[in-house]
């Protein structure tokens, strides 16, 4: 492996693990959001 | 960054490419129909659920768009308007496509049900199905007719967006699916038409290399005709105000004007193509300003 590829390797690591942080952290929000909208059409 | 390293399939795929891989120009279509459904429907959508709801079918038209890349990376490096896409370039695994297409498959039918209803997850999932196996694996190398039954896939999330408000299916949401539905053969075959040479070099069983460029016109003009019938068909039913009435009759007016064009065009070579590249165009403009002139009705005339 060249080291112009393992420095893609880690930025490209960095890059997705900040994203699946951020979309995860969404979905959590997410989930609050439904299950607040849902307990609010129920009552 | 050097180039050899960012063709290397073995790296870690960019988030850009996953991205690539959800098709997300027809998204914004899928999405803006999506959308259109969960507005006209008669029950009030809470914000949050709505916007769940509208999520989910984004999610389940990228996961539909990943999978039929993954299936399809062959075609795609064949013909020049998908060479570029990330599997035909290079640039990600088809094992990584499939992973992502199948996991977000997965995630958005059961958010659905989360967020919504049985119903709607159901008919995600349908759709989802419907793309990969019946349109992209069995219909688009076997028949010329893969994109008149294949199109029911982008027909349905109107529907979905419809029945995720209310729980269930009724005349409105249908004639929004058969509009769609309608829609799909003429405005595919207006593009098949310019780049018919591209269809043909990759094996595609599309209608012009199939059956000519003549008769594939004329199928442009018959198909338009139920087209009108189906978007006509809210406002005569009575399911729509004046508003989309008539704003129906001028789009539609205006379709058959151009579809004619296209009948009427004689040429051969795609650079005299320019009735149908027009109708493309105006395709693709058409359908979001039916559906615009949809919810504008429902929300001014409520």
């Amino acid at each position: 492996m060249t080291h112009d590829e393992e420095e893609v390797i880690r930025k490209r690591q960095r890059e997705r693990s900040r994203l699946l942080a951020i979309l995860l952290g969404a979905f959590a929000l997410l989930m609050f959001g439904i299950t607040i909208a849902k307990m609010s059409i129920n009552q | 960054m050097t180039p050899a390293a960012t063709a290397n399939p073995d790296l870690p795929a960019s988030s850009r490419d996953l991205f690539a891989l959800t098709k997300p120009r027809v998204m914004s279509l899928v999405v803006f129909t999506g959308l259109c459904g969960l507005l006209v429907a008669p029950v009030p959508v809470h914000p949050v659920l709505g916007f769940a709801a509208v999520l989910c079918i984004a999610l389940g038209a990228g996961a539909a768009g990943a999978l039929n890349q993954w299936y399809e990376a062959d075609l795609d490096a064949k013909m020049k308007r998908t060479a570029s896409r990330p599997l035909p370039a290079g640039r990600m695994t088809r094992q990584t496509a499939l992973h992502f297409g199948v996991g977000l498959s997965v995630f958005s039918v059961i958010l659905m049900d989360l967020a919504a209803n049985h119903l709607a997850a159901a008919i995600l999932a349908v759709s989802i199905l419907f793309y990969v196996l019946v349109y992209t694996v069995w219909l688009k190398r076997r028949t010329a007719q893969n994109i008149v039954i294949g199109g029911a896939a982008g027909a349905f999330p109107p529907l979905i967006g419809w029945v995720a408000a209310t729980g269930h299916v009724s005349a409105l949401p249908i004639l929004l699916f058969a509009i769609i539905f309608l829609w799909t053969p003429p405005h595919f075959w207006a593009l098949s038409l310019f780049v018919k040479t591209d269809y043909a070099n990759a094996g595609v069983p599309m209608l012009p290399v199939v059956a000519g460029v003549t008769n594939t016109r004329s199928q442009i003009t018959l198909y338009t005709l139920p087209m009108i019938a189906a978007a006509i068909a809210p406002w005569a039913m009575g399911l729509t105000g004046w508003i989309y009435g008539v704003s129906s009759m001028a789009l539609n007016a205006v379709f058959l004007f151009l579809a004619l064009a296209v009948l009427a065009n004689k040429a051969t070579e795609p650079k005299q193509m320019k009735p149908e590249k027009r109708l493309f165009a105006f395709s693709i403009l058409y359908l979001f300003a039916i559906f615009a002139a949809l919810v504008i009705d429902a929300k001014v005339l409520a």
